[in-house]
């Protein structure tokens, strides 16, 4: 069964369903009860944009609010996931990994490798990312390159609502840890939603549209920018292939490859900066594996290497849109 | 002395802590051989810490070390031989030769690891807590930490986190004067570290961690506590360790003659063997017995170590992800 949900709604829905299958699948974070201390009012936020609301009310103390104290909390699902526990555990602001980056970096993504292959850490970190909300400089970053560098880390990128479902229960069941990464602006977004449980594997990317002469490789949030440009171009007698990686690790670079072997040319959208990317690794990739199959040079089409503006009209310079996209094909057409 | 100890109790942490002391002294002579790969930090000296707390604690429960994690291994009972291997980079070593001597773990008994990382482990082991918590298996977490991590924001942090979520805790400070070359009366500004408990809420315990009798006690005391879901103890035990910061460190911070003068006075297993022969508990003759036992164990560990295999290039790549 089908019906319309936001984004926001179907990770809450993945969550409550999760909780209700796995009694060891607890969430953790700054206000993800909500309202606790304060006049004994509970359930009052769900978390500061509210995806974790209700789920107090459902679940009780599986659902725990914490101090402002990322690296104490982070580190502490960590931990409960090395001992049998499946937190997940939200960072709020992707930006604010900075304060507990060794938790994550060092801890979480090493145990395994390090400890010779004995340890599990099934922990799913959540947090926002991404611009558009004249948000600035610290609340608007992408930051999952950061992330992908790091072996031991899987790291994901749902693009609507259904894939943020399927794909937050696959994180949850995954027994490695995962960085799951929301973007603020699809919050609202609708979509199709199942209602029953499901997963999406990791590493397997989605053709969201098929065509013969673009490759169009787009991340998150850029997805919908890409198939936008992709409708506009169509109209102008040029088909790109959108493809939805979903995962950046692991990346399927088989559909990436195999896609650009058809179409000879390759666009790559990332709302990140774009030195040391997953826009400049997939271009990588696609160099090293496919150069043959090349008409022409990769085109990237990220944000520029400066942090995020507020203004504006800065702002909207700023990010990639449908317009710098149909603009990059048709360089390269 | 403590009544709760019984002969065969006494001789447990007198082994405990003469296997911690030779794997430790062994290590400092196999270190200048140039066989040992990395940094290697040793904990001798301050054996009655790792010993009188451990001996509270079972498999269920959890601790998480530093990178002077070798005492706390044994303590928590990892094998020996597992350990050198390790330390040695062998595919018979703990952690399969990809851990060394700063990433030894063994979660099957509740060791969750050294960590190279200071200040790291309080948050995990307030994961290890909760997860207890959840379980409702009676767990206990102990938090190894240095005087030099007690000033990171991690460990406040998880103190906070801890006495908010009452969680079965022990932060268990290692007070041993030098956080690197860093005497402890220029980092920490107040006489005790444990002192910092009353900002969070908690019991503050200081006690001396060369007598591992007044460790036990107040190990005990606070695993007490956290068993019976009256949150976490800060418990601060001062000692000292006997080599540098790691090996190779020529300790020039350290006044002429410390290390010596600490070993005839502040000794742990001196200061054991003599309250527990006093009391008539154990007698010397048991106590050499044991000493010719750890020391052929040692040895032991250091042959097979040596002529152990190394890992293959098939080993690399394995253990990133669970699932490929």
């Amino acid at each position: 069964m089908s019906r319309k949900l936001n984004y926001k709604d179907a990770i809450n829905e993945a969550l409550s369903q999760e909780m209700a299958r796995d009694e060891k699948v607890i969430v953790i974070g700054l206000d993800v009860a909500g309202g606790r201390g304060t006049q004994g009012v509970m359930d009052a936020w769900g978390g500061v944009l509210g995806v974790t609301k209700g789920l107090y009310a459902k679940y009780g103390d599986r659902v725990m609010d914490t101090p402002i104290s990322e690296s104490a909390y982070i580190g502490s699902a960590v931990g409960a996931a090395a001992c049998g526990m499946r937190p997940v555990v939200e960072m709020m602001f992707a930006d604010f990994l900075g304060v507990c980056f060794d938790q994550l970096m060092n801890q979480a993504a090493k145990f395994r490798y390090m400890f010779g292959g004995t340890a599990e850490t099934p922990v799913v970190c959540r947090m926002m990312y991404g611009g558009g909300f004249r948000g600035a400089a610290q609340h608007s970053q992408c930051l999952y390159s950061i992330f992908a560098h790091i072996p031991g880390l899987k790291v994901v990128l749902p693009s609507t609502p259904a894939e943020a479902k399927g794909l937050l229960i696959q994180s949850i069941r995954d027994n490695d840890p995962v960085i799951f990464m929301e973007h603020k602006a699809l919050y609202a977004m609708k979509g199709e939603v199942p209602e029953e449980s499901y997963t999406i594997p990791f590493g397997q990317a989605n053709i969201v549209r098929e065509g013969k002469d673009v490759t169009i490789v787009a991340l998150g949030r850029m997805v919908h920018m890409a198939t936008q440009a992709a409708a506009s171009l169509a109209k102008a007698g040029i088909e790109c292939e959108v493809i939805d990686p979903r995962t950046i690790s692991p990346l399927d670079t088989a559909t990436i490859i195999k896609s650009v072997e058809k179409t000879g040319r390759l666009v790559v959208v990332d709302e990140s900066h774009p030195r040391a990317s997953m826009a400049g690794d997939i271009s990588s990739v696609v160099a090293q594996e496919a150069f043959g199959s090349l008409k022409g040079a990769i085109k990237l089409v990220t944000a520029p290497h400066t942090p995020v503006p507020f203004s504006d009209v800065l702002e909207d310079l700023y990010l990639p849109n449908a317009a710098k996209i149909e603009a990059a094909v048709k360089a390269i057409i | 002395m403590t009544s709760q100890l019984k002969k065969e109790d006494l001789l447990r942490a007198y082994r405990t802590m003469r296997e911690i002391r030779e794997f430790e002294d062994r290590l400092h002579i196999e270190f200048a051989t140039g066989k040992i790969p990395g940094f290697v930090h040793l904990y001798s000296g301050e054996e009655a810490v790792a010993t009188g707390v451990c001996m509270h604690l079972t498999d269920e429960d959890r601790i998480s070390s530093t990178h002077r994690g070798h005492g706390h291994c044994i303590a928590k009972g990892v094998d020996i031989h597992g350990m050198m291997a390790e330390i040695y980079g062998k595919k018979t070593g703990t952690c399969g030769g990809k851990g060394g001597s700063m990433h030894i773990a063994d979660l099957e008994k509740g060791m969750m690891g050294a960590n190279g990382i200071v200040g790291a482990g309080p948050p995990l082991i307030c994961g290890a807590a909760l997860a207890a918590k959840f379980k409702g298996n009676g767990g206990v977490g102990v938090a190894f930490f240095g005087d030099g991590a007690s000033n990171q924001g991690t460990i406040l942090e998880s103190m906070n986190l801890a006495s908010v979520w009452k969680l079965p805790v022990i932060f268990l400070n290692e007070n041993n004067g030098y956080a690197e070359s860093t005497g402890v009366s220029y980092n920490v500004p107040t006489p005790n570290i444990a002192d910092r408990a009353a900002g969070f809420g908690m019991p503050g315990v200081t006690v001396d961690g060369n007598d591992f009798f007044a460790v036990y006690e107040a190990a005990g005391e606070a695993i007490r506590r956290a068993r019976a879901g009256e949150g976490p103890t800060l418990l601060e035990c001062k000692t000292q360790r006997y080599f540098g910061h790691f090996e190779g460190d020529a300790m020039t911070y350290r006044p002429n003659g410390e290390s010596q003068n600490l070993r005839k006075t502040k000794d742990c297993l001196k200061i054991f063997a003599e309250k527990a022969i006093a009391a008539g508990l154990v007698t010397a003759a048991e106590l050499e017995a044991i000493d010719k036992e750890v020391l052929a164990l040692i040895e032991d560990s250091v042959v097979k170590a040596l002529a152990a295999p190394k890992p293959t290039a098939a080993d690399l790549l394995t253990g990133v992800y669970v699932s490929y």
